[in-house]
């Protein structure tokens, strides 16, 4: 029988050299939880794009703040949520851009954004300027994956 | 412990950088580094070979945007090879394949490349 999933927290601080830390970490917790290698590679993904937009963005580049990834199990889902008190950036008001024509300019930003979104089931966005921004990111099993939950 | 290696090559007329381990966020100014110094030779026939990359984010897949135009004005290329299945996905979500050749194998990208370079 599969161990019950729990609710794991990790806190990094906000350089790229913890981005490997990250990812093995929702790596494992994703496993458990009972996602094939496939979904488990996506989630590993959006959550590098998320902690990297934090990085960039909200702590921009300063090596000393604090991104906690707090990761839960739902029944049939895993929530993965990043917090950061840096500066607020909601990419949710923005719109999504048209992929050709964003590649045909050779424009490099957002593609995080476009990931997230095409990895994820759903991607929300919480922020509180000044205080606590948050990115969270759900994932569902689909019915051909056994959830280890109870 | 490097997790990220980028290693050239130089053939007739045509650059091979061999990739390695992840490309993220910390180790995507490897790459850049190793474009600009493609560059900055003026060897712009250049011929990616992912065999060894196991791990490709956005941040990673942004040098190769903000290196193509460069190349293609001095009517060279960047053509890509030899990608796992896991890896060409990412590339494949962004739309990379309309804009970028990609091959099985990095002697097809090498070949395709000799003859775009005959007279």
């Amino acid at each position: 029988m599969a161990a019950k999933a729990q609710k794991l927290t990790k806190t990094i601080e906000s350089r790229t050299d913890n981005l490997l830390e990250v990812r093995e970490f929702v790596l494992r917790a994703a496993r458990v939880f009972g996602f094939s290698e496939e979904e488990a590679s996506k989630i590993v993904l959006a959550v590098d794009e998320a902690c990297t937009n934090v990085i960039k963005h909200a702590y921009q580049f300063a090596p000393d703040r604090e991104i906690e990834i707090v990761i839960q199990p739902v029944k049939d889902r895993m929530q993965i949520t990043v917090i950061d008190d840096g500066k607020s950036f909601n990419p949710s008001i923005a719109k999504l851009p048209d992929l050709k024509q964003h590649l045909s300019h050779y424009r490099r930003g957002g593609l995080g954004i476009y990931l997230m979104r095409t990895l994820m089931d759903k991607v929300e966005y919480k922020y509180a300027p000044g205080k606590k921004n948050e990115v969270r990111l759900t994932k569902y099993l689909t019915a051909s994956e056994p959830s280890a939950q109870g | 412990m490097a997790d990220f290696k980028v290693h050239q090559r130089d053939g007739e007329g045509v650059s091979v950088i061999d990739l390695k381990g992840y490309l993220d966020a910390h180790t995507a100014p490897d790459l850049e580094n190793a474009f600009q110094k493609l560059l900055n030779d003026r060897k712009f026939n250049i011929v990616v070979n992912c065999r060894e990359l196991t791990y490709i984010s956005s941040a990673g897949l942004g040098v190769f945007m903000a290196f193509i135009e460069d190349v293609r004005k001095n009517k060279g290329d960047i053509k890509l090879s030899n990608m796992s299945p896991k890896v060409y996905n990412v590339f494949d979500l962004l739309g990379f394949p309309i804009l970028y050749e990609i091959f099985k194998d990095e002697q097809e990208a090498v070949v395709r490349f000799r003859a775009q370079l005959k007279p």
